[in-house]
Formats: C-alpha cells, structure tokens, sequence
C-alpha cells in the first residue's frame, strides 16, 4: 500500500517525460542536417502550413522555424551570435533596426530573384544586397469613426492637428523605448519637425494631454475605443497602431460593414520595411539562398497581407478584397534612412523619455 | 518494523563511537553525491550563462572595463530603480502575507466542500500570461472598469494596482508553502498549550508560529524574489513611468544592446538579492526544528462555532474579490461578442481553419506542447530540487548554506540576462542546444528548483533526525533510510513542490521567453500572438486561449492532489 502513490508518480512522471520526448521529436520535424533550412526570427512571423509544403515539395528542403521574442530582441540575438548563428536566414529586421546587424556583418550578401519587382524605396541596401526587402507597412494614428461622428468632429489627418485643443485627451501612443508603433511615431515626428524641432512638438503633444502605455497591446486592446477588443470601454479614440488595423477589425465579422470602424490619419505614417537575410556563418548556404527566393515569390508574397497584416514588397501583388476595401493606401509617408535612425535613436528615446515620461 | 519504531517515535540506543564515525563518513560522502547533480545542474544553466553575458558586458576589446560600473552606479537614475524596486517587492510581500496567511490557515486547518478545487483554482492566476492578467485587471481597475463604473475608482498606473497585482500572483505561494506545512503540525500542541491557559493567540504566537518559521520565510523569500524581479505587471500596469531593475535590464539587453550598462545592473540586482539570502539565512538558521509531523487529513476539520465560520466565509471572500474576479472578467470576456451577447463564437473561431487554410495556432496543438514542457521541466524540476533538499536536510558547514544560496538565485535573476547567456554560452557543440527542444523545460526547471527546494526543506528539516538515526542502526542504508523515513513524510511536501514546478513551466516564467525555440507554441505564447494582433476576433481568441490555459492548469493540479489521497496514512 505505502509503495502506491510514489510508483504512481514515478509512472506518471516517466510518461509524461516520454510523450515530452516524443512530442518534441515531431515538432522539431527534419532536423538532419543538409535536408533542412532553418529560418530565425521574431514572434509576429506566421506562415501557412500550405506554402512550407510547396517549398519543401519546390527545392527538397523542409523549414525549421526558430522565434526568439519581440522584433528587437530577435535582431539582437542574431548580432550577439554573429558567425555561429542558430540558422540560416534571419527575417524581421526593419528599418529602425536595421543598422547595427549590417554595421556588425551579421548578413552575407545575396541578391534574391524576384528583386527587380520590388520598389526601389523599399530596396535600403541596394548595393550589396545583405538584406531583401519582404514586407512594408504604416504606423499610423488611428480614430474612432462612431466617436468623431457622434461628436460631430473631422477626425485630425495631420501630426499639427494632433496638438490642436479640439483633440484634448484623445490620443493614446506607446512607449518608444520598448514598442516598435512607438519609436516608428516619434521617428515621424523627428522626419516632420526635424531633429531640432520635434522636441517642442512633443511638447504641445504632452500639454495637449497625450497618454503614454507601456505596449501595443494595453494602447490598442485596452484604451482605443475603437478596437473590437476594448468593445467602446475604452476612453481614447485616438491610438498609434498601424494602417492594415482597420481590415483587421472586420476580420470575422458577419455581416460584413460597409466601412471599418476605424480610420487612418493618412500624413501622421511612418513606413516601416521588414527585411530577411542571408545569415554569416549559415551552415546551409543554399537552403537558405532558395529559402529567400521563396519568400520574395509570388506565393509567399501573396499571403502576407492576411498572415502578417502587412504589404508585400514586390509591386506585382495584388491585395486580397478585405484590404482593398476597408485599408487605406498610404501615399506619402515619413521615411527615413536606417543609418540615421541607428545613429541617433537611443539619443532620440534617451531624450523624448525625460521629455514625456518624466 | 521500522514503521513501527517510526510510530512509537522510540529514541534507539546509542550506537558506538566508531560505528558513529563511519556512520557520519558515509553521511558525508552521500551528502556530496547527492549534490553533484544539482551543482553541476546550476554550473552548466545558470552559472556559465550568466557569466558568459556579465563578462562579455564587463570585457571589451579583451580588456576589463570596469569604468562603466561607477558610472552607471553614480547615475542618480539606477539609484531610484533600484530603490522602487526593492520598496514594491517589500511591500508586495508585505501585503501578499497579511492577505493570505489567514488562507493559509484555513485550508491546513478546515474542511469544506470544493476544498481541492479552490487550492487549485488559487494557483491558477500563477500561470496565467501577465498581459491577459494585466488587461483583466485593467477591465478591473482601470478606467471604465468596475470600480470605476460602481464607485468612480481608478487604481491603474497606481502602485496600488501593481500591489494588488502582485497579491494575485503570488497568493497559491503562500497557501502552498505554509499551508503544505500548517496541515502536518500536530494540533494537539496548541491545544495543550491552551489547557495549560495559554490564549488562543498566545497559543498560536508561542507553539504555531515558531513550528512555522521556516516555511513562512521560504514563502516570503519566494514572493520577494518573484516582485523584485517583477516585469509585465509593472510595464502594465503602473505604466511606463515605473521601472524596476528587471525592466531596466530588458531594455538595455534586448532592446539597446548596451551589455556593459546591462551587466553593471545584473551585478546589483546579485548584490541585493545576496543581501537578502543572507538575512534569510540568518532569521531561518536557529528557528529550524524537528517537529512533530502527522498526517494531514488528521488535521483538517470542519469549522465550527461562529468565530471560525467566519474567519473561513472571509477567507473565501477575499478569494472571490481578489483572485476570482479578475479570473471571471477574462472568462467573460471570452464569451461576450461585440453586440453584447454571449456564446462560443471566438471558441469555434480557435478550432476552425481560416481562410489562409491554417490555424494561427491549432489549439490543440499548444495545449499538448504545453503539457510535454511542463511534464519535462517538472521531471527536471523535482530531480535536481530533490536532490538538493535531501542533501540539505541536515545541517552543515557555510559551504552547504552557500549551495542552498545558491539555488535560490535564479529567481532573483532577470530573465533576459539568463536567455541571453543561454544563447553566448551554450553555442558550441558538444553543447549547442540554442536550438534543442530540451533548453526550454532546462529554463523553466531554473525557476521550478528553488520552489521544490524551499517547500521541501523546511519539512525535511522538521523530520526528527533521530528517526533516520534508528534505521541507520538498524542495517538500513542511508537510501532505504530516506526512502522509509523521509519519503512517507515529505510526499506532501514533494507533491506540493511538483505543483509548483508544473504552474511554473505552463506559465512560461523566466528565461524561456528570450529562447529562440522550436516552432512549438505553448498555450501563454499562443495567448500572446493573438493579443499582438487587431481585431475583436483576435482578442476574443486571446481571452478564450486563457480560459482553456486556466482550465489546463486547474485540471492538472487537480490530477497531482488526487495522487495525494492514493497513499494510506503511514504515521
């Protein structure tokens, strides 16, 4: 009787330690060396099940997908294992992070196909091709359309509205210091007001009562009214988030709505371009060089508006009806050079810090 | 027959002096095998790692850099950080004892119906992700939120809701580790303390409390190092004008790279919590007896006469406000759609394929990987912890107390620090595992070793060393010694700590959210993704992934207690 409840445990720990090994093992899917391409990133990244299948039944290969938290840590991670990297391509670094993995040689250069029909502004290292150019999208203020038509208001369009009384406490953004959508507006604010003058902007921003949360998710889900998840609780109908936020928010609805109920303030965007690259040091050089031609393909590139809520990089896409109908097309954003942002952005973060949330 | 010296509690004969000092000989060499797992354990995933990262911030260009270290200390900045850090861990503690001790003592103590189901559903807030936690609270606190709708408060980006936060979290700490304690202390020494005419609280003050030092100390060493080190819950919910040190370390490692800033801070986050073993050590080390242990069914009664059907409904109250509440609002929240009504619309949308022809994360999936990540570090958890409570059991020289240290620093650690390590140091084969399955429960099991080590120490400490001296003297070897003698007494305890070592790991706690893993999401990652997205469907899905991780978490803990009631009631 005594022996019971400890062979009990010991049985029931052997097994679960078992199914662990065995569970692992089918997730880990084809690790044998040469046969397998794996490809590090962040943890937004999403693919289908379906395009993994056309790579591997395309080249041979099966994908090994490796995710090392948000968008700056994985960047990071890659440069602190610079030429004995975890895998073969690295894709997630935008153009607020691309300089210190290019200044550090974490990429070997590559020039993949299908770069000819991406936009010349996309292409930021069109000389040496260490980084592809995958994806691009806005960060953009967004509004309430049910608050500004019961008030009775234009909802603002600009950054100098945002300062104006008529929108007193009603935007939301997040911390620059921790958040992608947060760095990507004040780096829009620095290309508007310049690296003298955006420090007064923010300024009025704050005397016109701007709240600062700590993340996307507490801005977005929590305090935009507008968001299907703060379901109207929320009291800011003002929030920095991106210009694909409206499509997602009729996403599963049914009946679909003739308009999203959320809206783009067109000249407050900040473009922001996610790369992919070859990784130095990769122990499957061609795996990886096919696994970039994939991912700028048509196949890859069509799916990313409704994977990753994003815009292909090729030109010669087209976007799916859900954001042809309800997102915005955003003519003339704020762009800045990825030398310039890495030189000055923990000077930039370091300053509206104390100027806003001190 | 050995029970039967057990029952009776006989003191043997003593044995003869060389007998003795072969009998110690041997105690020791078992002493260090037992501890040559779990040191080489911390060496190689924690020691190494970290300093692996701390040296390569202090080291630059092949040279020592230490000017940084009084640059960033004179920083008038890292003062403050480190100053709030450790008032808000104080106070968090403070506050998370005051609320829960009484808890403590009504689930050691009474009997009442849905008993296990609560002590279940109490651990149940110590796996949830801290951003649902936080949005929960927000709906809770914040404005809009209930408090404020009912009276017109608002608690968010206040201390207050990141101390309340915190009691939340760390509640089911409390209630296990004392508790697991409190329901194998004999009732009967308070009793006769109260015929000798004692008063009820002169009692407990005189008898209870000091038989439960030990414990209570573990409880509040565990719920310091687990605030001090607190991360989300700040972020969130004091906003970001709040930092701890942990906060400051993500941002300088993860976020600017800036490891030498990063490695100075990591130095005084070891340096406190040094400080802090140390006073722990010091209030613990003369309070530690034997005492007398009984089986914990024996204790538990139903409650009677007013005063105690009171302290229980109270009890149970504070449950209901403060841990079920916020519980309810994510369950609700899960339910409710858009137009107001209620159904399991976002469940079927977590089950049903979209229109890319993939699931963002199929649930099922998550909840089995899950479950193999929990079962593994758990297993890792409970062996390397196991080992090291039974090597500890017996007092010992400063090198054993320095061990015990030792193992308690993980948890004081910032998280980044650690994965970051993992990824400098252990990146040459034979040794590579930056990308193995297995690095993820070894993480995990980092913070699950200190709970088994500080639940399961203090009970066996409290094991009368003489009734392991007898077996000794009886032929026994000093295995089938434990096996007979501290086994059927610490089983509790040893469950309690498996508990613990599964809400860990299904909680995703520490380093593993900095570990570049297999694409094998757990349900708190999956919970994650659906939250970075827009879109109600996607929230939806977020609050109903949350419901299912709590269920997981309550029916897996129910599952462990049942094993509890397997064993007959050996003394």
């Amino acid at each position: 009787m005594k022996q019971t409840g400890t062979t009990a445990l010991t049985i029931a720990l052997g097994l679960a330690l078992l199914s662990a090994c065995s569970g692992s093992d089918g997730s880990q899917g084809g690790g044998d060396g040469a046969k397998s391409v794996t490809l590090v990133t962040h943890d937004s990244f999403r693919v289908s099940k379906k395009l993994l299948r056309e790579f591997t039944e395309k080249t041979g290969y099966k994908v090994r997908i490796l995710r090392g938290g948000d968008a700056g840590a994985a960047v990071n991670q890659t440069v602190l294992n610079k030429g004995n990297p975890q895998g073969d391509v690295f894709f997630g670094v935008d153009n607020t992070f691309l300089s210190r993995p290019l200044d550090e040689g974490v990429f070997a250069p590559y020039e993949a196909k299908g770069l000819d029909k991406v936009p010349g502004k996309l292409q930021l290292d069109a000389e040496q091709h260490r980084v592809t150019p995958i994806d691009s999208g806005d960060i953009c203020v967004n509004y309430d359309r049910k608050y500004f038509a019961d008030k009775k208001l234009d909802p603002p369009r600009t950054l100098a509205d945002l300062v104006k009384p008529d929108y007193k406490n009603l935007l939301v953004t997040e911390n620059a210091g921790t958040s992608s959508p947060g760095l990507g507006f004040l780096l829009a604010t620095v290309q508007k007001y310049g690296a003298d003058g955006w420090q007064d902007y923010w300024k009025k921003l704050r005397a016109n009562g701007v709240e600062v949360v700590d993340g996307w998710e507490q801005a977005y889900n929590d305090r935009f009214s507008g968001s299907g998840a703060s379901k109207g609780k929320g009291d800011r109908p003002l929030v920095v988030s991106y210009a694909s936020s409206p499509p997602a928010e009729v996403l599963g609805k049914d009946p679909q709505p003739k308009q999203a109920p959320t809206g783009v303030a067109e000249e407050t965007c900040f473009r922001q371009v996610e790369f992919a690259g070859l990784l130095d040091g990769a122990s499957n050089v061609k795996g990886g060089k096919a696994l970039l031609d994939f991912m700028l393909g048509k196949s890859f590139q069509q799916e990313l508006p409704l994977s990753m809520f994003v815009n292909p990089a090729r030109g010669d896409v087209e976007l799916p009806e859900l954001f042809t109908t309800y997102g915005v097309t955003v003519d003339n954003p704020a762009r800045m050079e990825p030398a310039r942002i890495g030189k000055n952005r923990d000077q930039w973060v370091k300053s509206w810090t104390s100027l806003v949330l001190k | 027959m050995l029970t039967e010296v057990t029952k009776r509690g006989n003191v043997p004969a003593k044995p003869s002096a060389p007998r003795r000092r072969t009998v110690r000989r041997r105690a020791a060499a078992v002493r260090l095998g037992l501890m040559a797992v779990p040191l080489a354990f911390f060496a190689l995933f924690f020691a190494y790692p970290v300093a692996a990262i701390v040296g390569r911030g202090l080291r630059e260009g092949g040279h020592w850099q230490l000017g940084g270290l009084t640059e960033v200390l004179s920083d008038p900045g890292t003062l403050h950080v480190l100053w709030f850090t450790v008032w808000q861990a104080a106070a968090s503690t403070g506050l998370t004892l005051l609320i829960a001790l009484p808890g403590a003592y009504v689930f050691a103590r009474f009997d009442f119906p849905g008993k296990q189901l609560l002590r279940a559903l109490v651990t149940v807030p110590f796996v949830l992700p801290t951003v649902v936690v936080g949005s929960a609270f927000l709906g809770l606190l914040g404005r809009g939120g209930v408090l404020d709708e009912l009276w017109g408060v608002r608690l968010d980006t206040s201390v207050w809701a990141i101390l309340l936060a915190h009691v939340f979290f760390n509640y089911a700490v409390v209630i296990r580790t004392v508790g697991g304690l409190w329901a194998q202390l004999d009732p009967r020494q308070e009793e006769a303390a109260r015929v000798l005419g004692a008063s009820r609280f002169e009692a407990w003050r005189r008898v209870t409390l000091p038989a439960l030092a030990p414990a209570l100390a573990a409880a509040a060493l565990m719920v310091f190092l687990f605030t001090f080190t607190s991360f989300g819950v700040i972020q969130i919910l004091g906003g970001p004008g709040y930092a701890t040190l942990e906060v400051e370390i993500y941002r300088q490692t993860a976020g600017l790279l800036q490891l030498s800033t990063a490695a100075v801070l990591t130095l005084v986050q070891f340096a406190a919590v040094a400080v802090l073993l140390l006073l722990h050590a010091w209030s613990v080390r003369k309070r530690e007896a034997a005492l007398r242990l009984v089986d914990a069914r024996q204790t538990a009664r139903r409650p009677h006469g007013a005063g105690q059907w009171a302290l229980l409904c109270s009890v149970l109250a504070v449950i209901a406000v403060l841990l079920l509440a916020p519980l309810g609002v994510l369950m609700e929240r899960s339910l409710r759609t858009s137009d107001g009504s209620y159904g399991l619309t976002f469940y079927r949308a977590l089950w049903s394929v979209d229109e890319t022809g993939t699931f963002l994360v199929a649930p099922a999936e998550a909840i089995g990987n899950s479950l193999a990540y929990a079962a593994a570090a758990t297993v890792i958890a409970v062996l390397v912890g196991g080992l090291a409570a039974a090597a500890l059991t017996r007092r010992a020289g400063k090198l054993v107390r320095g061990f015990d240290a030792l193992l308690m620093l993980p948890l004081g650690t910032s998280a980044v620090t650690v994965g970051f390590g993992f990824l400098i140091a252990l990146d040459e084969p034979p040794l590579d595992l930056r990308s193995s399955w297995i690095l993820v429960p070894l993480a995990q099991a980092l913070v699950g070793v200190p709970f088994v080590v500080r639940t399961m120490l203090p009970v066996l400490r409290a094991v009368d060393v003489r009734l392991r001296e007898a077996a000794a003297v009886l032929g026994a070897s000093p295995l089938r010694a434990w096996r007979e003698v501290d086994l059927p007494l610490v089983r509790r305890a040893l469950l309690v700590a498996a508990g613990f070592a599964f809400a860990v790991s299904l909680g995703e706690f520490g380093a593993t959210i900095f570990i570049a893993r297999p694409d094998s999401p757990t349900l708190p990652v999956a919970v994650g993704r659906f939250l970075g997205r827009a879109g109600e469907l996607n929230y939806g899905q977020a609050m109903a992934l949350s419901t299912v991780l709590m269920l997981v978490c309550a029916c897996s803990l129910l599952v462990l207690e049942r094993l509890r009631t397997d064993r007959s009631g050996e003394f």
